[in-house]
């Protein structure tokens, strides 16, 4: 299993973050969405996608953020809703992933992506992603 | 021993899921993509995959403009409800501007040969042909131009359906397994009811659901327990051939373990036998995928041509393949077999 150690978050971190309210960082997450991915989302996915309650979770930062996908774009959601969909990856492969070093499949075999509920949805999720493109400048580059 | 003055130079061919992966495989060297449309017509059937008529189009372009040429699988078997379908598919790729079309069923191949006689036409792994007559017959009746070969031959037998074959033959170099010659499984319909050589999908995503127990992840398969993987173990997709089983009181891979092909180190003796093409599975990966993939074989293939003798597959190639694998472990497969 590869392990990388030069992007390592401290896992006091973690406990201390996934005490906190998690409805600012959905909130934010959302509007990074927003910026980033909804004004490209092809018409057929962003239907199938819309109203289903999804879960990322940063395992390392000890986030667990709840959203949705509407008309106007994304939403945050109280944390209480039961997702249909929960992915979870470290900071570090969630930022590979967005930035196509990665693949999810590998990460998925490697057992470094997780995927519960839905999985038409999750593969959806996922192809729709991959096939988006999209220029990230300013995210930090894990490696 | 190797005749330079009669060397082929395989074709690289690699999977294009959508147009960032054509991009990857373009920029990396393939020679030519394969890719399909948003439908059952082709056998990586999936949400949010392939192309439709305006980014298939563009695609063309863009590899065209790199000298890449551009194969549409529509592989799978239409049943009588889809045959309009069907051929309106083939019509629809023949008008882009395709430069093959990989087709496996018989119905398919004379719609294609009468309606676009012009048109290249590979037959695909879907046709399960293993040796030189089935070819021979492909080529007469429905003039193929090219034939994949399915993944269940050994390196011999490869070497004799080349030598007799009056087409150009095409083989798997590297990714997921079929153990079942290709067309002709009944494990998911057994399933799900729906066969992975009509609808398209080995494991329709609908019917599977990974579950995180107190035992390890699960993965089922419209209910059956496909597998069930230890913390940190390495996972596999949810098919029924790479499942774990319970036979005669002991539970393991009972058909076939979660691996993927690789036959790099078979390159100098594949470009011997004379293939015409290498092709690379995973049309459902992604971008990044294609572009560790093609950057390896690229650099291998003309590795093998420049120096055949001297060809030994490097370790860090042999890693990258690894690391992107299922169950992150290669096999020769059928090729290491004995059989001739």
């Amino acid at each position: 299993m590869m392990k990388d150690d030069r992007f390592v978050i401290p896992p006091a971190l973690a406990r201390i973050v996934s005490r906190l309210p998690q409805t600012p960082p959905a909130a934010v997450l959302a509007f990074a969405l927003d910026r980033l991915l909804f004004p490209r989302l092809p018409l057929p996915e962003l239907d199938a996608l819309l109203e289903q309650p999804l879960r990322i979770e940063v395992s390392d930062l000890g986030l667990r953020l709840a959203l949705t996908l509407t008309r106007r774009g994304f939403r945050p959601l109280p944390a209480h809703v039961a997702p249909r969909l929960t992915l979870r990856a470290t900071t570090r492969d969630f930022l590979a992933l967005l930035r196509r070093e990665e693949d999810a499949d590998t990460l998925f075999f490697q057992r470094r992506l997780a995927l519960s509920g839905d999985t038409e949805l999750g593969l959806l999720v996922k192809n729709t992603l991959d096939a988006i493109e999209i220029e990230l400048p300013f995210l930090p580059r894990p490696r | 021993m190797m005749n330079s003055s009669r060397v082929r130079r395989p074709e690289l061919v690699c999977p294009a899921g959508n147009p960032a992966m054509l991009k990857a495989a373009v920029e990396h060297g393939a020679d030519a993509v394969y890719l399909g449309f948003k439908d059952a017509t082709n056998a990586r059937n999936f949400n949010g995959l392939n192309f439709d008529e305006r980014s298939l189009a563009q695609a063309i372009e863009l590899a065209h403009a790199h000298g890449c040429r551009v194969f549409l699988a529509l592989n799978t078997y239409p049943q009588a409800e889809g045959w309009a379908h069907w051929t309106a598919a083939v019509d629809r790729a023949a008008a882009l501007g395709v430069d093959a079309l990989i087709l496996a069923d018989l119905g398919l191949l004379a719609h294609a040969r009468e309606r676009h006689p012009e048109l290249r036409i590979h037959l695909s792994v879907q046709g399960s042909a293993t040796n030189h007559e089935a070819l021979a017959f492909y080529h007469e009746r429905y003039g193929i131009e090219r034939a994949v070969l399915p993944r269940v031959l050994s390196l011999e037998q490869v070497a004799q359906v080349v030598r007799q074959s009056p087409v150009a033959v095409e083989v798997f170099g590297f990714g997921g397994l079929c153990v079942m010659v290709e067309g002709r499984c009944a494990l998911s319909a057994y399933a799900t009811g729906q066969s992975p050589n009509c609808h398209g999908a080995c494991s329709p995503a609908k019917f599977v659901r990974w579950d995180e127990t107190p035992q390890g992840l699960e993965a089922r398969l419209n209910g059956f327990l496909i597998d069930r993987y230890a913390p940190e173990e390495p996972a596999g997709y949810p098919t029924l051939c790479k499942g774990r089983f319970a036979v005669g009181g002991h539970t393991y891979y009972a058909i076939e373990e979660p691996t993927s092909l690789n036959t790099l180190e078979l390159l100098p003796r594949l470009i011997e036998i004379g293939v015409a093409a290498i092709k690379i599975e995973g049309r459902q990966r992604s971008a990044a995928y294609v572009a560790q993939v093609t950057r390896v074989w690229r650099e291998a293939i003309d590795a093998a041509l420049a120096a055949p003798q001297d060809f030994s597959p490097h370790p860090q190639w042999l890693a990258a393949l690894d690391r992107v694998s299922e169950g992150a472990s290669h096999t020769l497969g059928a090729y290491s077999r004995p059989w001739k």
